[in-house]
């Protein structure tokens, strides 16, 4: 291991797509005042469906001025517009060859693939699909490498670009891989962009039939309960967002305004499971460790942790557990939340969508609520901000994430003056 | 970059395994096929290299429910690398091992199976697999549980690019000290009639029925390459660790680099040669000291352009044997980059150029390798592409076992 100090990168610019309204300002909105964004889906009629419940983007596909990005699935317009975003944020000049872009996307463009195998398989009664009204963009949206050329064609990046898909974890990984391309490529920006549009009836359906997903139909604002005893499940979302990251010295010479610092991401795997959790939340605990430790942090330098909180019983239980692991007594004073009360699961683009959330947090020391929360549970028994935000000292925070495949991530952020 | 490749799995049409999948490329023998999986009758495609007996794998039963064929294809080749290396996983500390491997289109037979059975038949004929069989972290993920990998695990798309970029992933975990051994490279499947329908729209594929002379390469009467199914799984190693367990390397990775093309109506060029620059520049490398490039060879008029003008702006022209072996068996997308490294290492080791079936006799800037070449080949550059703009480039170096 090197002994000089850790390859960190500071963040310079914030890009949002969440439920609710489009851009940075409407989710820091949103988040502060707790208010939720899950409702019933409107996007198809979710009848059938035992979950019927998501937390949706008030972002008009149909209305996409550009004519290519019209016509490109769902998610590569949220990431296009999240991206967008966070670039002009940073406004960085710089030439092509040395802006990289890394996306994270669990199950990529799924609308449109399953829309058009809808299409041409009349209505999935056809294995052999028709082949002559077939969209030309067809592979575009089979391969989900589609949404990074579209991100790097917007920004004019000429870079390395790479999706990475570690299902439920991408959110938080591209951090890691950014990271790790910014440092090893010398580059003078990466975007990390999370970007995912699931809210489909393949996606709602694969989820109701292993029941991961809320049934609680009746009452959609308040059915995602990340901690709380009578939690039934995650409530899917979809979105995006991006993040600027720079090397530090050259954010520092242009005076670059920072949300904070990029101090470390790691992951870990259970080995276990493709869904299921053991209780005891090891692997978790272990890559916060190996995350704490490569920031130089203590536990006690933590003020801050974002959950993944899902609010299935086995995340919430599992997650609890591997905080409690890592951070030892700390985790008993250190507040803890789930802003996927608030704007649901939305999978790969999630971890993103957080990551710009503690983005904001260190840049306005304010900690945003688990929104639902309000019966607690004896196997989550930690400061889950309940409903209600709080301004506070927050120097250094860790984000952490779960997934299918039993992947667990963890990184580490800081507020630009909690460290030398 | 410093890690050793210690163990291949490789699983092609051209065959299972080392043994057999070198004898096939070597002797130059096409392995494409009329498609068998359905009835191909009505499509104008009619080939594509196919795995053989792709049911009769070391994966357990009760998998084979759980997983498109994508995820076992990946399993398999990874016990075949793992069996290579000799390499026991119980004797590796806990969170040493990780994983990085590439896909570029999920479980796709898998999916169109239940987005089928989701609209003809309902809701609750939806597979409870679904939702971990068709992702494109399945195949990391099974891995990963198959054989209680703890470390850092990912799952890379970068379409054609993808394999490649893996590798660069794992390098870099072995670099920083996260990993001392990587299950790396990738796979790939989607030969179901959706999958196809897809990779047709993109306009790139070869419609030839003649399977002998379908994919060619750099040839002026290309029009688009043959998909294939298949990949490689490599296990790469800090050299620390291969040397503690006496592992004898094939080869090491040296350098690696990365870029993306500029949109199309742009009037800048393809940004290929700088990935190359950069993996030359970071293996330290000068571009006369690599002995063979294994080219992206897509066989798409365009793309054959700007790569052999790319590797003529790095090397000179025809200054440095040029080959494509993937004409004989399919481009396997991201399966491509690592079956194309597997075979550059397995050419360095035995002092033997496999060659580029269907290629032309002459090209003005390649000196292609129509016919196998015997010799000393120490460094190798593979380069591999993916459809939107993605260029990755690896430079190889043999280990010390190699002939002649």
């Amino acid at each position: 291991m090197s002994t000089s100090s850790p390859a960190t990168a500071a963040i310079t610019g914030v890009g949002a797509v969440a439920p609710g309204r489009t851009g940075r300002d409407a989710f820091w909105e949103l988040l502060a005042a707790g208010r939720t964004a899950t409702r019933t889906i409107s996007s198809f009629d979710p009848a059938p469906f035992r979950s019927r419940v998501a937390a949706e983007c008030e972002f008009d596909s149909a209305a996409v001025a550009d004519t290519w990005l019209r016509d490109a699935d769902r998610a590569n317009q949220l990431a296009v517009t999240a991206a967008t975003e966070a670039w002009h944020d940073a406004g960085i000049r710089t030439t092509p060859g040395r802006i990289g872009v890394v996306v994270g996307s669990a199950v990529g463009c799924t609308v449109a693939l399953e829309r058009e195998y809808v299409r041409l398989s009349e209505r999935g009664s056809r294995w052999l699909v028709d082949l002559e009204p077939a969209s030309g963009r067809l592979h575009d949206h089979l391969v989900p490498s589609s949404i990074v050329r579209d991100v790097a064609w917007s920004l004019g990046a000429e870079g390395p670009c790479r999706l990475v898909s570690n299902g439920c974890t991408s959110g938080l990984d591209v951090a890691r891989h950014g990271l790790q391309m910014l440092h090893g490529f010398d580059l003078d920006a990466v975007v990390v962009v999370g970007a995912d549009a699931p809210i489909s009836p393949i996606t709602v359906a694969c989820f109701d039939a292993i029941k991961a997903t809320s049934p609680n139909n009746d009452d959609p604002a308040h059915a995602s309960r990340p901690f709380d005893r009578d939690r039934d499940g995650f409530v899917l979302g979809e979105g995006a967002a991006a993040l600027v990251l720079e090397m530090p010295h050259r954010a520092e010479d242009r005076a670059a305004d920072l949300y904070g610092r990029l101090l470390a991401a790691h992951s870990r795997a259970n080995a276990y499971h493709m869904t299921g959790l053991r209780t005891d939340g090891r692997e978790m605990a272990e890559a916060i460790r190996a995350a704490l430790e490569a920031s130089e942090l203590d536990p006690d330098e933590i003020d801050y942790v974002n959950a993944h909180g899902s609010g299935t019983k086995q995340n919430d239980r599992h997650e609890t557990a591997a905080v409690k692991t890592a951070l030892g007594a700390r985790a008993r004073s250190v507040p803890m939340s789930s802003i996927k009360s608030m704007i649901g699961h939305s999978l790969g683009a999630i971890g993103t969508l957080e990551l710009a959330a503690c983005a904001l947090m260190l840049r306005h020391q304010f900690i945003v609520p688990t929104a639902n929360y309000q019966t607690p549970d004896s196997e989550c028994d930690l400061d889950y901000v309940p409903e209600t935000g709080r301004a506070a000292r927050i120097r250094a925070l860790i984000s952490v994430g779960s997934g299918f495949g039993g992947f667990q991530s963890a990184v580490a952020l800081a507020h630009d003056g909690g460290r030398a | 970059m410093t890690a050793v490749v210690t163990g291949i799995g490789v699983w092609t049409s051209a065959g299972k395994g080392l043994d057999e999948f070198w004898k096939t490329v070597s002797a130059s023998t096409v392995t494409l096929s009329e498609l068998t999986r359905f009835d191909h009758s009505t499509y104008p495609f009619t080939l594509a290299g196919q795995l053989r007996d792709h049911g009769a794998t070391g994966i357990p039963s009760r998998l084979i429910a759980q997983t498109d064929v994508w995820t076992r294809q990946g399993l398999e080749e990874s016990l075949l690398a793992l069996d290579d290396a000799a390499l026991d996983l119980a004797a590796v500390a806990e969170y040493d091992a990780g994983i990085a491997l590439a896909s570029s289109a999920g479980g796709v037979e898998f999916g169109q199976r239940e987005i089928s059975a989701l609209w003809a038949q309902g809701p609750q004929h939806v597979s409870a697999y679904q939702s971990i069989a068709w992702f494109y972290a399945a195949t990391t993920g099974q891995t990963s549980i198959h054989h209680r990998i703890r470390g850092q695990c990912d799952a890379v798309v970068a379409e054609g690019a993808g394999g490649l970029d893996a590798l660069a992933v794992a390098d870099q975990a072995l670099a920083d000290g996260t990993s001392s051994i990587m299950l790396c490279g990738g796979t790939d499947s989607a030969l179901s009639p959706y999958g196809m329908v897809c990779q047709w729209s993109s306009g790139l594929l070869s419609g030839q029925t003649d399977h002998e002379k379908a994919y060619r390469p750099f040839h002026e009467k290309a029009d688009g390459w043959v998909p294939g199914e298949g990949g490689a799984v490599l296990v790469a190693e800090t050299p620390a660790a291969a040397s503690a367990r006496s592992a004898e390397p094939y080869g090491s990775l040296e350098g690696f680099g990365a870029s993306f093309d500029p949109p199309p109506e742009s009037d800048r060029s393809s940004s290929l040669p700088t990935a190359i620059d950069q993996a030359l520049t970071q293996a330290q490398v000068r571009p006369g000291e690599v002995d063979v490039v294994f080219a992206d060879a897509a066989a798409v008029p365009d793309w054959d352009r700007a790569e052999a003008e790319s590797l003529a702006r790095v090397f000179g022209s025809r200054a440095v044997p040029v080959t494509a072996p993937k004409s004989g068996y399919g481009r396997l997308y991201s399966g491509g980059g690592a079956v194309d490294t597997a075979t550059a290492l397995l050419a360095m080791r035995y002092g033997v150029l496999p060659p580029t079936p269907n290629a032309p006799s002459a090209h003005p800037l390649l000196d292609l390798v129509c016919d196998a070449r015997e010799g000393k080949f120490t460094t190798a550059l593979v380069v591999a592409r993916g459809h939107g703009g993605f260029n990755s480039a690896v430079v190889l170096k043999a280990g010390a076992n190699t002939k002649r």
